[in-house]
This record gives structure tokens, C-alpha cells and sequence, in this order.
């Protein structure tokens, strides 16, 4: 095993058993490294499993075979080690925005001048020190997802893992928050495994794109993404990203297809 | 009017109080213009006087307090031992699968045909009427209260779970502030129906209590002092009720928004 992997998927396959339609193959066996200080995207059309590979990635799904290793260490459960960021909204709609990013810091004991400190620092990042005493509900759809982000980051996880957090935004909310992401990643490193089926968003934030194939998934190609970081939002409209995206899009194309036609 | 269009709180509380006004406007002249024998229904106006000889003269305050005491007594006895009971039944499957078949089926047990036979076991004493609220609103408390919890968000579980929350902090940070303004709405509802069984309690082997004030009317034939009991009753119910919900409003500030 490399020792620069942060995250090693070895053979993680994963099959739902419904009493009505039998079993469905959701995942086939899927090998997947992550290095340190990357950010890997995974692409794929809708039900092709990329979101049970995060899930299991994350704890919060049990393959049917292989294993999952953190650190050279198998994953059993969801931890705070791996931070994640949800398509749905789901902050507690009970606490504050501050509160909510103070979540995994009290849980872990942590004196509340300190959480308070380091939840501002990051809510600093996501733009919303302003916001702090507001409730989730009084927010706009973006706001609370710089929120899950920032809750998330606050948490100090080895690695973000993010499942379409941008999908239900609107188009312009939704490119200002790739930025926003990007910045921070830019600046910090962390580690990122990002599900998206948008191809410019796996494009313009991705160092590595991840291709996944229709039901039952598997890993069909693994592109890097050759451009220089800092990423401008302007490197959307080169002639590079254009014939990468016109690459991806003919091998997602493919995939939607057979999955159609399936 | 349009569907769902809300309405202006100053036009809610005209309207709710003219709905009263009403109702009293139609009862009075059914009875005053004496199309009903008074022997069946009084009119506002004696109603209002015998309330008053009751106050008075009868000692009617004392009656209102001992119900008011029995319910309060009664279903606060059920609360504590519903509370835990229920959310430890929506958060653990175990649980639910041991007690659920027999709460479901005590649920329907009624209150009041275990009357005799609390009377048997514990006399006609204050024990007996608690037991009768106990019984009428403790089953029902446990199974609302368990569904409410068992029906907590999903995603918002296991947000917490990759914030690295421990199973005991889910039930103490995330089971338990998330469920807990629709529990405050299940005491309410549950508040209420309380009122009735004491009523029911306080029917046979009493000799205080707004019930038994009501019975030792029937007697009588007085129906005015029974519709006095009535709306007393009534009247107890809506301060309690529009305490309860300015309550929840103040201790939950959140679950008023965005509906």
C-alpha cells in the first residue's frame, strides 16, 4: 500500500436485497486511492452509486465486500475523522449557526471559550460571522450549506467527504460556493473525496476526476485535472476545460445511455 | 377567501370572539324566547346568577380547585413516567418491540370502565381519581411520544454520527431538542383530554370537584348550574391550553420558523 494514501477503497462492493425486486447490484468490487492533500472527484450519472461508495467511505453504509481503510486502519463506523457534507440540509434546526458549528467540538469535550473561538474563525471563512446567532431556518439554502461546510471543517476531520453538497443550489449559488470551496481547499489542503454529477463542478475544483459507469457502478476512468491552483473561475471558459469536458461529457454520455437503455 | 390565505391577528381575535358572541346570542334567544323549557336547558342570564350563588355562597372555588389539582396531579404523574419511557421506546427498536404491543393495546383499555374497579382497589379516595388520569393519558403519552422521537430525521442522525457524536449524545443532542417541541405539543393535546376523564371520575364516588357539583345538580334538575360546570370547565381548558402553546412558543423559538 502506498503510505502517501490517505484513503485506500480495496474491492468495496455493495448490493441492496429488497423482498420485491431481489437483490440489486448497486456498487461492483471498486478500488479507489486517495492521496494525501487531494481532491478527487467522482462523477457518474444519478444511481450509479457513487453516493453508497461516499456512504461507505463515511461509515454510514456497510459494503457488502471489501473493506475501506483510513490510514492504513479499516473503517467500521462514522467518525469525526471523516467530516462530511450532505445534499440535504442538515443542520440542527434546534441550535444556532454558531451552535452548529460548535456541534463535534463539544462533543469532544472541548471548554466552550475555545469552541466558540475556533467555530468563529470558521464561520470567518464561510463568510457568515454575521450570521452566527441565527437559526438554520432563517437562512437562505446557500448559507446553510457554508454553514454544514463550515460545521464540518470546524471538526478538524483527516478527510471532507462531500455528497453533491451543492446539488439542490441554484446555478450562480451553486458556481460562487465551488469558488468558495475551492479557496478554502487552496489554502488548507484537507484532504476532499467530492460526489458530484455536475462536469464542470468535478472539472474545475477536481485535481483528480474520478469517472463512474451506470448501475451496477464501477470505476470506468480516472482523469487528472492538469490545471495550476490557484483555479480562477475563468479557466471554465478555456480552450483546456472545454476539451476535458467534452471528453467527460461523451464517456458520461455513454453511461446515461446504457443506463436508459437498461 | 382564498385557501390557506393567513388572516391578521387582530381579525382572528374578533372573529374567534364573535363565534362566542354568536353561539350565546342563539342560546339566549332559544331559551329566553322560550322555545326551550327551561327544565332542559337555563338561559345565559340564570346560569350566570346561580354561577354566582355557586361562587359564593357554595363554595364552588374549592370545587374548581380539587378538579383542577386531580388533573394537574394526575397528569403530571403520567408525564414523568411517559417521558422517559416513550423516548427510550422511539430510540431503541428493542424497547419498542418489548412494550409497543402492550401499550398499543392499553391504549384503548377506556379510563373510565376501570372506574369500579379502582374503586374496589383503591377506594373513592384522590388515589382513585389520579389513577383514572393516569390510566387515560399516561398509554397514550408513551406511544405519541415514542413515534415522535422513532420519527427524527435521518440525515440529522448521521450528520451527527460523522461529527463523531457517540450513541448516548445522539439521544441527548440530537433525539431529544429535536423531538422535544412536538412532545410539548403531544402534553398539550394530552392535557386536554385529561379533562375529560376527571370529569368522568369525578361523576361516581365524589364528593368534591366540578364533576360532583355537576352530578348533585342533576339531581336537582338545575340545569343551570350544570352548563355553569360546563363552561368552566371550558374555560379552564382554553387558559391552559393558550398557556401551554405561548409556553412551547418561548421555549422553542425555532420550530416557529418557516411555517
Amino acid at each position: 500500500m502506498n503510505s502517501m494514501n490517505i484513503l485506500s477503497v480495496r474491492g468495496v462492493s455493495r448490493t441492496f436485497h429488497t423482498p420485491t425486486q431481489g437483490s440489486t447490484v448497486a456498487l461492483q468490487a471498486t478500488d479507489l486511492d486517495v492521496a494525501e492533500n487531494d481532491f478527487v472527484t467522482i462523477l457518474g450519472p444519478s444511481g450509479c452509486g457513487k453516493s453508497t461508495l461516499l456512504r461507505i467511505v463515511a461509515g454510514l453504509d456497510e459494503p457488502s465486500g471489501g473493506q475501506v481503510l483510513l490510514d492504513g486502519k479499516p473503517v467500521t463506523a462514522p467518525g469525526a475523522d471523516r467530516g462530511m457534507v450532505f445534499q440535504s440540509y442538515t443542520l440542527f434546526p434546534w441550535l444556532t449557526v454558531l451552535d452548529n458549528v460548535c456541534f463535534g467540538l463539544r462533543e469532544r469535550g472541548m471548554a466552550r471559550a475555545q469552541q466558540i473561538e475556533l467555530a468563529q474563525g470558521f464561520l470567518a471563512k464561510v463568510g457568515l460571522q454575521k450570521f452566527a446567532n441565527h437559526f438554520p431556518k432563517q437562512l437562505s439554502g446557500g448559507m446553510q450549506q457554508r454553514t454544514a461546510l463550515a460545521r464540518a471543517l470546524a471538526n478538524q476531520p483527516r478527510m471532507l467527504l462531500m455528497d453533491e453538497p451543492f446539488g439542490a443550489l441554484d446555478h450562480q449559488t451553486r458556481e460562487l460556493m465551488q469558488e468558495l470551496l475551492l479557496g478554502i481547499w487552496e489554502s488548507e489542503r484537507k484532504t476532499v473525496l467530492f460526489v458530484t454529477h455536475d462536469i464542470d463542478e468535478a472539472i474545475f475544483m477536481g485535481s483528480r476526476v474520478v469517472v463512474m459507469s451506470a448501475r451496477p457502478g464501477r470505476i470506468k476512468s480516472d482523469l487528472a485535472v492538469p490545471f495550476e491552483h490557484p483555479r480562477h473561475y475563468r479557466i471554465k471558459t478555456q480552450p483546456a476545460f472545454a476539451a476535458l469536458k467534452g471528453e467527460l461529457t461523451e464517456q458520461l454520455r455513454t453511461e446515461v445511455l446504457a443506463a436508459a437503455a437498461a | 377567501m382564498k385557501p390557506l390565505h393567513p388572516v391578521s391577528p387582530q381579525a382572528r381575535l374578533l372573529l374567534g370572539i364573535a363565534f362566542f358572541v354568536l353561539f350565546t346570542a342563539v342560546w339566549a334567544a332559544v331559551t329566553m324566547g322560550g322555545y326551550v323549557s327551561k327544565t332542559f336547558l337555563a338561559d345565559p342570564i340564570s346560569m350566570l346568577k346561580s354561577g354566582w350563588v355557586l361562587l359564593t355562597q357554595m363554595d364552588f372555588a374549592f370545587d374548581i380547585g380539587m378538579t383542577v389539582w386531580r388533573v394537574l396531579g394526575g397528569f403530571i404523574i403520567a408525564a414523568l413516567l411517559a417521558l422517559p419511557l416513550g423516548v427510550l421506546m422511539g430510540a431503541y427498536k428493542p424497547v419498542e418491540a418489548f412494550f409497543e404491543p402492550f401499550v398499543s393495546f392499553a391504549r384503548y383499555l377506556p379510563a373510565s370502565a376501570f372506574i369500579p374497579l379502582l374503586m374496589l382497589w383503591v377506594g373513592i379516595g384522590e388515589t382513585q381519581k389520579l389513577a383514572v388520569i393516569f390510566i387515560g393519558s399516561f398509554f397514550q403519552l408513551v406511544l405519541m411520544i415514542a413515534v415522535t422521537v422513532g420519527n427524527t430525521r435521518r440525515d440529522l442522525v448521521e450528520a451527527a454520527y460523522t461529527l463523531g457524536c457517540s450513541h448516548t449524545g445522539l439521544l441527548k443532542r440530537v433525539l431529544l431538542p429535536g423531538a422535544a417541541p412536538e412532545i410539548a405539543e403531544i402534553l398539550r393535546m394530552v392535557l386536554g383530554w385529561a379533562w375529560t376523564y376527571v370529569i368522568v371520575a369525578e361523576l361516581i364516588g365524589a364528593s368534591s370537584g366540578i364533576g360532583h357539583m355537576i352530578t348533585d345538580s342533576q339531581a336537582l334538575l338545575a340545569t343551570d348550574q350544570i352548563i355553569f360546570g360546563i363552561i368552566v370547565i371550558g374555560l379552564i381548558g382554553l387558559v391552559s391550553d393558550y398557556a401551554f402553546k405561548a409556553a412551547n412558543r418561548a421555549l422553542f423559538p425555532w420550530a416557529q420558523l418557516g411555517r
